[in-house]
Formats: structure tokens, sequence, C-alpha cells
């Protein structure tokens, strides 16, 4: 389980989550984007493509990171989740708090 | 992570086709080796996909719950697993050393005013992706049924 970390040449900064993201990673992961937001990067993409599963506390982390986001004036969008993700999302009703596209080139696209 | 995880596997002529045990010590960074170790061992009888989300998240967030908030991430205690597989499903007990708690008093993590909260999602989720979930009397063992398929 890993997760890289690429910007674009607009500066989005593309997060992909290789395995889980479950309590005993989550704080790696908050690390990396609230270094990066640091940084002075903005317009984050979560990538779960190669993402297995996502616990509650991996949700959690995710809320936390879209309001720190969001207090900087940028922007976090979703993207890659597989069925089972896009159903847990559905069913804890974070779907509505998320922007989430289906492939992370339409995250992309959309900022 | 410096205690190696042992998983015990024992096929007793008994009621059950496969019996595992598991001994977690009490921190977070053993959850996911240990979700890892039972979820490799998982019965033929459920699928794949049940596996890979179901099991595993269901799972993590039992020992994540026992770990903290029942054995207080006390690493001189351990949180016991015990998996039961048949031709039917699995069982899997998880269980740590705490006073329990009143599962009916764990508030709604949709409603709109915990939309936002960080944490307070991990039974709601647990209930939702298995098929049964029981506690024990003391509130400190709990028992997930994953049925075959």
């Amino acid at each position: 389980m890993s997760f890289s970390l690429q910007k674009d040449k607009r500066g989005v900064v593309v997060v992909g989550v290789d395995g889980q993201l479950i309590v005993g990673n989550r704080q790696e992961l908050k690390q990396k984007v609230v270094d990066a937001l640091d940084g002075g990067a903005r317009k984050f993409v979560i990538d779960f493509t190669k993402t297995g599963y996502i616990d509650s506390s991996g949700l959690g982390v995710l809320v936390s990171l879209s309001k720190k986001i969001r207090e900087q004036g940028g922007d976090l969008r979703l993207a890659g989740l597989n069925e089972d993700l896009q159903t847990l999302f559905e069913l804890t009703k974070l779907d509505t708090l998320f922007a989430i596209t289906k492939t992370p080139e339409e995250a992309l696209a959309a900022f | 992570m410096t205690t190696p995880l042992q998983l015990e596997v024992r096929r007793p002529a008994g009621e059950f086709d496969v019996v595992m045990t598991l001994d977690v010590p009490s921190a977070l960074e053993y959850v996911g080796p240990a979700v890892e170790l039972i979820a490799r061992h998982a019965p033929a009888s459920l699928s794949a996909r049940r596996v890979r989300f179901n099991l595993r998240t269901a799972l993590a967030e039992a020992l994540a719950n026992a770990i903290a908030y029942g054995n207080r991430h006390d690493t001189s205690r351990v949180v016991r697993v015990r998996v039961e597989a048949d031709w039917q499903g699995v069982r899997i007990h998880v269980r740590d050393d705490g006073a329990g708690f009143d599962p009916a008093a764990v508030p709604d993590p949709t409603l709109p005013q915990n939309l936002e909260r960080e944490v307070g999602r991990g039974l709601f989720v647990l209930r939702h992706l298995v098929d049964h979930v029981a506690f024990n009397a003391a509130g400190n063992e709990i028992c997930l049924t994953l049925r075959a398929g």
C-alpha cells in the first residue's frame, strides 16, 4: 500500500491510493496532501483506481482534507471509485459532500 | 509493527470446516496486516469481491474499534479474533478487554449535522457490509456474519 503524488502542468496535484486507505495509513495520506497544500497547491484529485478498500477512518481523513482544502480556497475531487467504493460513499451520504468523477482524467478536465 | 502476527488455522472435526484464531496487539498499525492475513485464508464459499471489499472493510472497522475504544491503544493487551468458516459462509468474532459500549447510543453519521464529522462512521459502515452483526451482553465482542456468495 502506498500513495503516489504527481503534479500536472497546471499545478493540479493527483494523489493515487494503491491498495487501501485505512486507519493504519491515513495519516500518511493526510501529511502528503497537507504538505502540498502548504507548498501552495490548491487543486487536488485523489485517484482510487487502484484502491481495494477504504474504512471509516479513511473516509474521515477525506472529510478532514476536504475541509482544509476548502478553507484555503482550494478544491478536492475524487475519482476512479469502483462500484463497491461508490456504494460506500452513497450509503454514508458522503457522495453529497464530494465532487466525484469516474476517471482522474474527468476530474482534471473539470478544473 | 514489531510483533509478528501468528494466525492459527485448525480443521476441527465438528461444527465448522475451519477455525482460525489470531491475537492482534492493540496498535492501529496492525489492522492492515491482520486484515490481509485473514482475508488470504478466507473460505472459498465467499466470492473474491466480497472478500476484497466487504470482509476486509468490516474486519478493519471491528479491529480499529476494538483497539481504539476497547483496549484504548494499550499495547499490553491484545484483540482476539476467531474466524469460523464453513460452506454457509464465515463468522468473525472480535473481542477486546474493554468495558463494552451500547451500540444503540452511536449517533447516525448520515444526519446533516454529522456529515462533516471526521469520526463516527465505523459501526454504520460495518452494519451495511455484512449480513449480520451481533454483540455479546458486555458489549466487548462483536460477531460479523458473511453468508456464502
